[in-house]
């Protein structure tokens, strides 16, 4: 029996944390939650609190803490608003599988339903959005309910959890003794593989003859990255991936054919629609990734490697599924497998890929007009941090450029928000990422809409001294939904010019390095400096205003539909 | 797709909450309920719902899939209306009078195999447990007599395969 002590359900929150190995939090105190922040000030040479400018940002960083570190993120708010602030970061986790736990104070139990000050049904709120959540009344339910907390959050497809404390608790005063979690009877995290679906895997693997491998997050979140690698080398099959699953593979790998989905790469998506093998390892048939279901690879075989069974057959019908962890199922195709080669089918990607880099990269790499293009400015980011930063991204059109066209050789380098497509994602997520992988890198490139909501998390770098590198795409656009304006609203831009502060000024009166490049003379030795600083340091490089970005899947069209302008 | 009834059983954890979040698995979808009940199961400590939804194979599968996944349900099951033996309790309370003015009321009680389950000065309280139609009949046939009101329960049912639950919780059990 581990060995019991008399202390308040706070201090067994934060012992809790401790024991889960969680020495990192990010939050924002207020009433109902102050009991756990005062254990917090007697426990900080142990427990780590990052104080956020804004309740969002906290669930943003514990995010990007947990995308680099692999480990689960944490995120605290005071009761009411304080939890309500949470729910877009829950939601994002939700969506992208990310390990997440959510600490919320709430109103003492005896005012629970009375409408106290700053009481809200947060419980109700983040149910759809969170993989578990929970109430505490009781302080010595506290270790039970954290540590199944942290089993949820991590195992199985990860996700977000909340745990709601009434103030009450956190003072009541109770024995603690804390045992991890080990299981949980009505909760399978992961299926057990079967035999005989292996061998009709290899079974069509073999004898393919123009396979694909289109992969996704899994096989991060499952640790598979050297399985994959070898599965592919091995069976000889080109991949790509899904905007999620990139870095899992390092860019210049000759089977890695790119990027699937509506700003994806020209080979992949075309031939999706050409393979007589679709492979899909740890990814979910998003929308942005098949365009219309009902010309999508309908020619080819599916085989469909997924650790949640409510994924399989969710929007495209498989012909094969492989229900397990895909490090698993991947081993066992790689003993079973032939040592393959595609040299006729790979030569349809080379051609593709040639017809792309005339029509969109080389002009959006190498431009000929006066303006900045984002495109360049990622090749310059690339240059000086030797394809090895962790890039961190919002959303928009300098998501998908990013995505395009940044280099990565390890895994676990591009945080960016998927599922949800959430702007103001990346200042805070970046403060996260560098935090979980703080020898790197951490480069955040975001467009000038997305950063303006959460501009405020200026501060926390600056308090916090993160050396994450902060880069702004400046075309004074909300540039995606411009290009969708003009292509499908006959240029009718509602409300998507933007009339923008200067914002080397707000970076300064953060007290942040900062600087502008308008020009392309100036942008290589800009961005050298500010790879090399060790501080924190902003650069804003103003870009060509309407660009677009290209390839592009109309939405409802069919992945084959691919438009090159 | 056809749009058919199904009866969907969940055994799961009896947890504050579970219910919002089963309801929040149709309402995400724009999905409603016909009917849903919850009890206690064969299982000690093991909760069951029961809910009606009139939808096609395809999503009613799906529905099963994303309830299935939530932490704290042990299995989830769907079936059709021949999977399944079923009913649905309804309770009618009449006035008095009627009972021995309306001699036709009492042809009507006797020939659906109602109860009486109590009877006072002012009213009287039929039952009748069965199907749907039977039980819409009998209110049919109420109605001109003042039905001074009416409830059915929703479905309960029970499935003609066997559900496994208690195999599942024994090799838990054994693994941990």
């Amino acid at each position: 029996m581990p060995k019991k002590i008399a202390i308040t359900g706070a201090e067994a929150v934060i012992r809790s944390l401790l024991a889960e190995d969680a020495n990192l939090v990010f939050g924002y105190p207020g009433g109902a939650i102050m009991p756990i922040y005062d254990e917090l000030f007697k426990f900080q040479d142990k427990l780590h609190h990052v104080l956020t400018r804004h309740e969002q940002g906290a669930t943003h960083a514990a995010q990007g803490y947990a995308r680099t570190s692999g480990k689960v993120g944490v995120a605290m708010a005071t009761s009411g608003p304080g939890a309500t602030n949470l729910v877009t970061g829950i939601a994002d986790a939700q969506i992208d599988s990310t390990p997440m736990v959510c600490i919320t104070g709430q109103v003492a139990s005896h005012l629970l339903g009375s409408d106290a000050f700053q009481e809200t049904d947060i419980i109700g709120i983040s149910t759809p959005v969170t993989k578990w959540n929970y109430q505490i009344t009781k302080a010595c339910e506290i270790p039970e309910i954290m540590a199944k907390a942290f089993y949820i959050a991590r195992t199985g497809r990860p996700g977000p959890v909340l745990i709601d404390i009434t103030k009450d608790a956190q003072f009541e005063t109770f024995d603690y003794s804390y045992q991890k979690c080990s299981g949980i009877r009505s909760y399978t995290p992961i299926t057990t593989l079967s035999n005989k679906e292996v061998e009709k895997a290899v079974e069509l693997i073999n004898k393919s003859e123009k396979p694909l491998v289109v992969w996704g997050q899994g096989v991060i979140l499952g640790n598979a990255e050297e399985e994959l690698k070898i599965f592919l080398e091995k069976s000889g099959i080109p991949a790509a991936w899904t905007i999620l699953g990139l870095s899992a593979i390092s860019t210049d790998h000759p089977l890695n054919r790119g990027m699937v989905g509506m700003h994806g790469n020209y080979a992949p998506n075309i031939l999706t629609n050409e393979c007589d093998l679709l492979i899909a390892i740890g990814m979910r048939f998003d929308d942005r990734v098949t365009g219309d279901l009902k010309t999508y690879a309908k020619q080819a075989k599916i085989i469909h490697l997924e650790l949640d069974p409510a994924e399989v057959n969710k929007n495209v019908h498989v012909d094969l599924a492989l229900i397990s962890d895909c490090k698993i199922s991947l081993k066992e195709l790689i003993n079973n497998i032939e040592t393959k080669t595609y040299p006729d089918w790979i030569k349809r990607f080379d051609e593709l890929d040639k017809i792309e880099y005339d029509k969109v990269i080389h002009s959006d790499l190498f431009p000929s007009k006066d303006g900045l293009t984002m495109g360049e400015s990622i090749k310059i980011i690339n240059k000086h941090s030797n394809n090895d930063a962790i890039i961190v991204t919002d959303v928009g059109q300098h998501q998908m450029v990013a995505c395009r066209y940044a280099k990565f050789i390890r895994s676990k380098s591009n945080v960016t928000s998927g599922g949800l497509g959430t702007m103001g994602f990346a200042l805070p997520a970046a403060i996260g990422a560098k935090m979980g992988a703080i020898e790197r890198e951490v480069v955040a490139v975001i467009g000038d809409g997305g950063y303006q909501m959460t501009i405020q998390e200026l501060g926390t770098i600056f308090q916090q001294q993160i050396a994450v590198k902060i880069v702004v795409l400046n075309n004074d656009f909300l540039g995606m939904v411009r290009q969708w304006q003009q292509l499908f609203f006959d240029k009718r831009y509602a409300s998507t010019e933007m009339v923008n502060p200067d914002f080397v000024t707000i970076a300064k009166g953060y007290r942040i390095r900062a600087k502008r490049v308008e020009k392309r003379k100036d942008l290589d030795k800009a961005v050298k400096e500010m790879i090399d600083s060790k501080e924190p340091f902003f650069l804003e490089i103003c870009v060509e205003k309407e660009d677009n970005v290209f390839p592009m899947i109309p939405s409802g069209a069919s992945v084959s539909d691919i438009r090159l302008e | 797709m056809k749009n058919i009834t199904y009866t969907i059983s969940v055994y799961a954890e009896n947890n504050i909450g579970l219910l919002n979040r089963i309801s929040a698995i149709f309402l995400k979808r724009h999905i409603n309920l016909e009917s849903f009940s919850t009890s206690a199961s064969e299982i000690s400590d093991v909760f069951r719902f029961v809910i009606v939804v009139n939808t096609d194979s395809e999503r009613v599968r799906k529905i099963v899939q994303q309830i299935e996944k939530q932490v704290d349900v042990i299995k989830a099951f769907y079936h059709t209306d021949e999977e399944t033996i079923f009913q649905e309790n309804a309770l009618y309370k009449v006035k008095s009078s009627s009972l021995f003015e309306e001699r036709h009321i009492q042809n009507i009680i006797k020939s659906s195999h109602a109860t009486i389950v109590t009877v006072s000065p002012e009213f009287f309280v039929i039952e009748l447990t069965g199907f749907r139609e039977e039980t819409e009949k009998l209110r049919k046939d109420l109605e001109p007599y003042g039905l001074l009101q009416f409830v059915r329960s929703g479905r309960i049912s029970v499935t003609k395969a066997k559900m496994g639950i208690s195999e599942i919780l024994n090799t838990f059990k054994k693994n941990n």
